[in-house]
């Protein structure tokens, strides 16, 4: 079916939370700690300003825990004593002039007696670096099979390698923003966000209010890639606070600079392997380390780490895998989620570390991936047994067919013999991705979802899942109309306003189609069963839907249903084993590139990206989100770096963070395998986050083809490649 | 403090008597005091193209161009671009082949693409690459935005079975299409 989310888009006539008109209210503004580290000794507000036009909000005007709610309470709202990164927030500011209001941000002074910042978390802290716990250490997880130890021992070949994977900022096109009001006895918040009940709970935790006093409502999304998962819980609490203090609608929109430097990224990764082989190729032990630089606060560090370790063996089988990883404090803004959420990172380093064997054992890479390629009934790191019905080895295969990656090698042979300045090279990787929550995130989200009938014969679908540029609303009516045999003008979807919508839980983890649509499925059949007659669909059910209104009066047809695990699915957090994901969906892909040995620049001449994902339910959303996601991962590849100083940000521009352009993308050639899902809506497997996992290592492949250097640290920008050369 | 300037605008073809700060852009002016929002605030340092609007035919950055300087001369955005309840082509284009996606870079996406076309009304994809390189989308990877301007030129110049192949949109030979 057609897209349903494009009309008002293409018209200029969606409101974005910066669109929304604002004719009474005050503009919000945020003043941030300069330093990364150290005690608030004082905040001088400048005499030359006239503060009290202003509205002046601190720590001291938090009514409720001054913490942001998520799985530790450690990151405040506003600090109140000390700080721990660069641009925390310190004080808050409103004023009905957007520009007097941005000016004043810059005569507040905060000063800061500086402590001695941990900036690199590759290192370990000094005595005076500890700032959490004993060790600086947010979150340390292993996941153990068979015994490595021996296993290394015995092997025939022992391989070590050291990966490295920079921050990556998401660079949705529109910046975080959220409006507040007061309505009544409700506190009232809309804006650019993923989750409307992460934002719910951060502000009854930090407002000190009942469930029922709190509103969310998420406005159209101009993106969000994961940006919008947590930090909009930070954003949604100042204004929150702003519109608390002056009694009146406050919108707060970060412009491109502050959304740059103070909003998350995704986590800067360190990675090595030891890899026993024997001289086959074969897999014998697997035992890798993991650090992921966290920031200065807990946020999501622990749960993006998990998901990095579970994928950090590959899609390949290995008896013997410990799997050892920490995530841990430094003095820089806090890193959070980001499409693929720990995996691109995980995978990035396995990939490399599969071509290294291959080209210690003198081997093609294609043929150790094949040989070592989980089958059917075979596990993975965790215990998982993966009995999907996906063939992996075909997945492979029909990537190097659409690719002519045989052809292609002898192709650039050719060209780098007749070229003098010029090298082409093809890389491959394979990889997977698990769909939901990991472990029993899903149960503990407990999600529900909803349909209500109208009186007309309509029905509406509520979630708290929401349209961000996927498709969510094209999907979520296709998934409804199709349940129901309505036509999809017989569908419609909810705002989610947590007001109206219940928990589904949030739009993340590729989870939106895979367990929330099988939701809206059930929930379709528990209305329908009300109605008496299971088997009805279409014009009928319309009719008895209309018929029922007539005879109940004020009363309201509706269906619920809550998430239920599949049925012989089982996880143990503790030792890490079991079933981390009700599903993997597997991909292979293919980077041909050409690198310009003037100026080592390398392009991307041509992608191939092969996915099974259980089943395409939408062909042109599912194309979207593979073309979209490998052009992500070849930006993080390539040309995306983060520039530090003093753990902030100092290239928060785009001028000199460079996202792909159109002139930069090259062609993309999508296709896919299906093997149905059985828990899944109509089989589908989740589909959002795999294409991003895929590329990069894929890419630095087809550098080291054509180049013959080794890289292992991501981006291969041309100062990296040019100390590759040199030996650096 | 601020200075203000009164000017008449000629926005989507109607005239438009405006009062504004004097240093104000072209966008604060087009959203705040003509409160046409479909022209967006993506990085305001001229930088990502979400703002482009047509100023005598020619792609802007809107955000970059000082509203008294405006006087006089024809400007066009988003809003403009329908004709009466007919789609522009590019916008047609745009949404069978689902190129907006979270549709903030829509709007400059597409007066950039109107530019195109006035000037070149059979671009190849390279020279549409290259016209949109100054149009980011954090999206669609821009392929489907590409397709979309070679369908919408096809169907500007009369070319009734204009447009990409099928192979083209939705890749070669896939067993088991979905729906």
């Amino acid at each position: 079916m057609e897209r349903r989310e494009g009309i008002s888009k293409l018209l200029g006539r969606e409101l974005y939370i910066d669109d929304v008109p604002m004719d009474r209210g005050l503009w919000g503004a945020t003043v941030r700690s300069p330093s990364p580290r150290g005690r608030i000794r004082e905040v001088r507000f400048s005499p030359d300003v006239n503060w009290d036009e202003f509205v002046v909000v601190d720590h001291r005007d938090i009514p409720g825990e001054n913490h942001v709610w998520l799985i530790e309470s450690d990151q405040p709202v506003l600090a109140a004593d000390s700080v721990r990164h660069v641009h925390e927030p310190v004080v808050l500011l409103a004023h009905h002039s957007r520009e007097m209001v941005h000016r004043a941000v810059r005569s507040v002074e905060v000063i800061v007696d500086p402590a001695p910042p941990v900036l690199d978390f590759r290192l370990p802290p000094g005595a005076d670096g500890i700032q959490h716990g004993t060790d600086n250490v947010f979150s340390h997880i292993v996941i153990r099979k068979g015994d490595v130890d021996a296993a290394l021992a015995d092997a025939p070949v022992v391989i070590e390698g050291t990966y490295e994977t920079g921050a990556q900022e998401h660079v949705y096109l529109e910046n975080q923003g959220m409006v507040a009001w007061i309505d009544g006895d409700v506190v009232v918040v809309k804006g650019s966000l993923q989750c409307p009940y992460y934002v719910h709970a951060a502000l009854t935790h930090g407002l000190g209010r009942a469930e029922d006093r709190v509103r969310v409502i998420q406005s159209p999304t101009g993106g969000g890639f994961g940006g919008k998962e947590e930090y909009p819980s930070v954003l949604a609490l100042h204004v929150a606070l702003l519109a608390l203090k002056a009694g009146a609608p406050v919108k707060m929109i970060y412009d491109r600079p502050e959304d740059m430097a103070a909003t998350t990224k995704r986590h800067p990764a360190w990675i090595r392997h030891r890899t026993g082989v024997d001289l086959d190729g074969r897999l014998l032990a697997q035992a890798v380390e993991v650090v992921f630089d966290g920031g200065a606060y807990v946020t999501l560090s622990p749960v993006v780490l998990s998901r990095g370790l579970i994928h950090a063996g590959g899609p390949y089988a290995c008896d013997n895998v410990r799997i050892d990883g920490r995530a841990v404090l430094t003095n820089s803004v806090p890193f959070g989620a980001f499409r693929g959420f720990g995996a691109p990172q995980t995978i990035f380093a396995v990939e490399r570390q599969m071509d290294k064997i291959a080209e210690e054992l003198g081997m093609d890479p294609v043929e150790l991936r094949r040989m070592n390629l989980i089958r059917e009934g075979q596990s993975t790191a965790t215990g998982q047994i993966i009995r999907d019905g996906a063939d992996r080895l075909e997945v492979l295969d029909r990537a190097l067919d659409l690719s002519a990656y045989r052809e292609k090698q002898e192709e650039h042979a050719r060209f780098n013999a007749a070229h003098e300045d010029l090298r082409r090279g093809v890389g491959l990787s394979t990889y997977f991705h698990g769909a939901g929550f990991t472990g029993g995130g899903e149960v503990h989200l407990s999600s529900v979802a909803k349909v209500e009938a109208r009186p007309d014969g309509r029905i509406e679908v509520l979630t708290s899942n929401i349209e961000m540029g996927q498709g969510t609303l094209t999907i979520f009516t296709q998934i409804a109309s199709e349940s129901l045999g309505l036509e999809p003008d017989d569908v419609v979807i909810a705002e989610a306003d947590t007001f109206r919508v219940p928990n589904s839980g949030p739009t993340v983890a590729s989870r939106t189609v895979m367990v929330v649509g099988r939701l809206i499925e059930k929930a379709c059949a528990d209305l329908v069963a009300k109605l008496g007659d299971s088997d009805l669909r279409g014009p009928d059910l319309k009719q008895a839907i209309v018929d029922w209104y007539r005879k109940h009066s004020g009363g309201v047809l509706d269906g619920a249903a809550r998430y239920e695990p599949p049925p012989g699915t089982s996880w143990d957090e503790d030792s890490y084993r079991g079933d981390a994901y009700g599903a993997f969906a597997w991909g292979a892909c293919v980077v041909e590139v050409e690198v310009d040995l003037r100026t080592l620049g390398t392009r991307v001449l041509d992608v191939v990206a092969v996915q099974e994902v259980g089943k395409v339910l939408n062909e042109l959303l599912a194309r979207g989100q593979i073309q979209g996601g490998v052009v992500q991962a070849i930006g993080w590849a390539l040309m995306e770096e983060c520039v530090w100083s003093d753990g902030a940000m100092v290239n928060n521009q785009l001028t000199n963070y460079m996202i792909p352009t159109s002139d930069d993308v090259p062609p993309i050639r999508v296709d896919f395998l299906e093997a149905p899902y059985a828990h899944g809506t109509g089989g589908a497997k989740g589909i959002g986050e795999l294409p991003v996992d895929g590329p990069a290592p894929a890419v630095a492949a087809a550098i080291e083809a054509a180049t013959g250097t080794h890289p292992r640290v991501i981006p291969v920008t041309p100062e990296r490649l040019m100390e590759l050369y040199d030996g650096a | 403090m601020d200075r203000y300037t009164t000017a008449t605008l000629r926005v989507n073809g109607q005239d438009l008597q405006v009062v504004f700060p004097t240093h104000h852009t072209l966008l604060e002016v087009l959203r705040e005091e003509c409160g046409l929002t479909g022209t967006k605030h993506g990085c305001e340092l001229g930088e990502c193209g979400t703002c482009t609007v047509l100023v005598d035919g020619e792609p802007v950055l809107s955000c970059l161009a000082l509203t008294a300087e405006m006087e006089g001369r024809s400007i066009e955005t988003v809003e403009g671009l329908q004709d009466g309840n007919e789609l522009h082509p590019l916008q047609a284009a745009f949404a069978d082949l689902g190129a907006a996606q979270c549709g903030y870079c829509t709007p400059g996406m597409l007066m950039t693409a109107t530019a195109l076309l006035a000037e070149n009304d059979d671009p190849s994809a390279d020279e549409i690459r290259t016209a949109l390189a100054g149009n980011l989308c954090r999206c669609t990877g821009y392929h489907k935005i590409i397709e979309a301007v070679e369908w919408a030129a096809g169907v500007v110049r009369g070319d009734a079975g204009a447009g990409p192949a099928r192979e083209v949109l939705f890749g070669s030979s896939v067993p088991g299409e979905g729906s």
